[in-house]
This record gives structure tokens, C-alpha cells and sequence, in this order.
């Protein structure tokens, strides 16, 4: 018979698994992209190389940071040792979760602008600064779901349940996880399509980078919107004491609560950022449509956002009404 | 901890209701914001029809959402009506 403290670590050592190997695929992914794109600029500007490689570097870089969040997470899981309490098995689980599917979305949205960039500027070599800005603005703002994630881990990590009853805490932190890691996929990916746009607008019309930049954080902004969801559901998961109870429906809820919510942000996340994409190129081709195009982008984003709220009133009605 | 099969049945609803709304709620968001895309497009290319584009877009994202209000209605029922 095994005692707690070899299932607490079991449980830390799969979750720092967990963590880095999908907190792996997606900034992966998106540097991988950003490469074949400088290949392609690169091959077809052979005397502009080092400005692409450059850009590629940097843009490479930022989609890197996700997957050292992730790094990091699953390095506090194998070399800090959880004290010895059955709840502290969900929490290695929902912190490995949470960061590794967190990570996903930001990194192959990263590298997106870098990709848009590399191209940008082998076709407006004298745009380099502003696509530049325009990239790592775009790029940083993709981050924040990640960023949501790892503070999330760290929160879990760091705070002392073990005063808490097992029943249902273990699976209120386990939802929890699952809530913020799965919402990051989503809006980590649609603020890369709406960046990479912005970048392409900006190598087109260098003149126009004011206000393609601006629609460019507007866009994101909705499609992080979601992403916000999935932390709010968290924080309700973590700081709220649910009392002892004997029953499985009650847990259960409250795990579907996380699920629900996380799997929920995913699709307005990538819709919202097709909207915001399409809206900021057609905006650096056809400035005079400003209006008429940000309205629309916002009319368009606000109805694909109704699924995640419906997502997000089962996940409170799951934790506040049963 | 003894789980009666009353409770077991529960669980499995409100489990149910999650993964319900949570995976129904990823095709309206998805293809609402394909047709949002495709509708600022041409705007961008025809900005003298706006409204006829945005009624159009509106008219095909409410028919996009009726699973995500499908998958609504699945998870209240599992919640409130079934058990």
C-alpha cells in the first residue's frame, strides 16, 4: 500500500509532463511557421536577410515566452515537494493542466505576426520600424492568455488547501485548471490571426499604421474577452469555500462548471479573431470604410461571443445553484 | 463514502451539461466569426451596400447559432429537468 505523500508525487511528476508537453506543441508550431514564412521572404529578397532574420528572431522569441511559462511550471512540479495531502494530487493535476493547454493557443498565435512581419518586409523594406512595433505590440498582446494560465498555476501551487474539506475542493481546483487552460487556446489564437493582419496592413500602406494598429488592439481586446471568462470561472473555483459534502453530484458540478467554461471560450476566441482579421486588412486596403468596418467587426464579434457567454452562465448557474 | 444511484445519475447530468454546452459552444463561435470575416470583406470591397452586407451577415449568424442555443437547451434540461 502506497502511502500519500508517493501519490502527491506521482501526480507532480505526470503533471510536470503534462505541462511542458503541451505547453511544447504550440509555440512550436508557431516559430515553425514564422521560419517557413522568413524562408519564403528571405528567397525572394536575398538582400534584405538580415532585417528578416532579424524580425524572425524577435517574433520568434516573444511565441517562445509561452512555452517557458510552461517550463517553468513543470520545473517548480519536479523539484518542489507537495506536502503530504490527498488535495494536493488534484492540485499538481490542475496546475499541469492549466499551463499546458494554456500555452498552446499564445504560441501558435505568436507566430503569426512574425510570420506577416517577415513577409512585410521583404515586400516595404523602408516599413521595417513600424512593422517591427506593430509585430511585438500584436505578438505581446497574444501572450496574455498564457500569462492567465501561469498566474493561475502559480496560484494554485502556492496556496495551502489542505484546511480545506476533500469533497469538493479537489474537484472545484481541478476545474479551476482546466477553466483558464483550455480558455487560453482560443483567444491565444484569434489575437494572432488579427495581429498578422495588422502586420500585412502595415507593409502595405506604412502610411496608414496608425490607425490599422489601432482597429488591430480593439480586435484583440474582444477576442481576449473570453480568456477572461475562463479566469473568472477560475478565481470563483479557487477562493470560494464550498462546504464538506458526501455526495458525487456536487463535485461533479463543479468540475463541469471548469470544463464547460473552458471548452466554451475556445470557438469565439478563434471566430472573433477571423472577424477582427479580415476587418484590419480591408482596413489598410480601404481606409475610407473605417467606420463602416469597425462597426461591423464589433456587430459580427458580439454575436459569436453569445456561445461563450451561454457557456459562461451554465458554468455559474453549475457553481452558485446546485 | 457510499454514492447511491440517484446521485451517480446526477453527476453524470450535470457532467453531461458541461461537456455539452462547452463543445456546442465552439462551431456557432467559430463559423459566426468566419461569417463576420467574410462580411467585413466586403464591406471593405463595397462599402456603398453596408447594411444590405450587415443584414445579411446578421440573418446568417442567427441561423449559425441555433446548436449553440441547442447545446443551451441540453445542458438546462440535464440540469433542471432530468434529475
Amino acid at each position: 500500500m502506497t502511502d500519500i505523500q508517493t501519490w502527491v508525487n506521482a501526480s507532480s511528476f505526470a503533471s510536470a509532463g503534462i505541462a511542458i508537453g503541451f505547453g511544447a506543441i504550440g509555440a512550436a508550431v508557431g516559430e515553425g511557421y514564422a521560419a517557413s514564412q522568413a524562408a519564403v521572404a528571405i528567397g525572394s529578397r536575398p538582400e534584405q536577410s538580415g532585417d528578416i532574420l532579424k524580425l524572425m528572431l524577435v517574433g520568434q522569441a516573444v511565441a517562445e515566452s509561452a512555452s517557458i511559462f510552461a517550463l517553468v511550471v513543470a520545473m517548480l512540479l519536479l523539484f518542489t515537494q507537495q506536502s503530504p495531502h490527498l488535495i494536493n494530487v488534484s492540485v499538481c493535476l490542475a496546475a499541469g493542466i492549466c499551463m499546458g493547454f494554456g500555452a498552446m493557443g499564445s504560441g501558435i498565435g505568436s507566430g503569426f505576426p512574425a510570420a506577416a512581419a517577415c513577409v512585410g518586409t521583404a515586400r516595404q523594406p523602408a516599413a521595417g520600424g513600424r512593422l517591427m512595433t506593430n509585430m511585438l505590440v500584436g505578438s505581446a498582446v497574444c501572450q496574455t492568455p498564457a500569462i492567465f494560465s501561469l498566474v493561475i498555476a502559480f496560484i494554485l501551487l502556492f496556496t495551502d488547501f489542505s484546511d480545506r474539506p476533500l469533497s469538493p475542493t479537489w474537484a472545484a481546483i481541478l476545474g479551476a485548471g482546466i477553466s483558464t487552460g483550455l480558455a487560453a487556446i482560443g483567444p491565444g489564437i484569434g489575437g494572432g490571426l488579427v495581429a498578422k493582419a495588422s502586420c500585412e496592413g502595415v507593409a502595405r500602406h506604412p502610411a496608414n499604421a496608425a490607425p490599422v494598429t489601432n482597429l488591430m488592439l480593439l480586435g484583440q481586446a474582444v477576442t481576449q474577452t473570453t480568456a477572461i471568462y475562463g479566469l473568472l470561472i477560475s478565481f470563483i473555483l479557487i477562493f470560494r469555500i464550498f462546504p464538506e459534502t458526501e455526495t458525487l453530484s456536487r463535485p461533479m458540478a463543479l468540475l463541469a462548471s471548469g470544463i464547460c467554461m473552458g471548452l466554451g471560450a475556445i470557438g469565439p476566441g478563434v471566430g472573433e479573431g477571423f472577424a477582427g482579421m479580415a476587418a484590419v486588412d480591408w482596413l489598410s486596403r480601404n481606409i475610407r470604410a473605417a467606420g463602416e468596418l469597425t462597426r461591423t467587426m464589433l456587430v459580427g464579434q458580439a454575436v459569436a461571443e453569445s456561445t461563450g457567454i451561454y457557456s459562461l452562465v451554465i458554468a455559474l448557474i453549475m457553481i452558485f445553484v446546485f | 463514502m457510499a454514492i447511491e444511484g440517484a446521485d451517480l445519475v446526477r453527476a453524470a447530468a450535470f457532467l453531461g451539461a458541461g461537456i455539452a454546452m462547452g463543445l456546442g459552444a465552439i462551431g456557432p463561435g467559430v463559423g459566426e466569426g468566419i461569417t463576420a470575416s467574410k462580411a467585413c470583406e466586403a464591406i471593405g470591397r463595397n462599402p456603398a451596400e453596408a447594411g444590405l452586407i450587415t443584414r445579411t451577415m446578421l440573418v446568417g449568424q442567427a441561423v449559425a447559432e441555433s446548436t449553440g442555443i441547442y447545446s443551451l437547451v441540453v445542458a438546462l434540461l440535464l440540469m433542471f429537468v432530468v434529475v
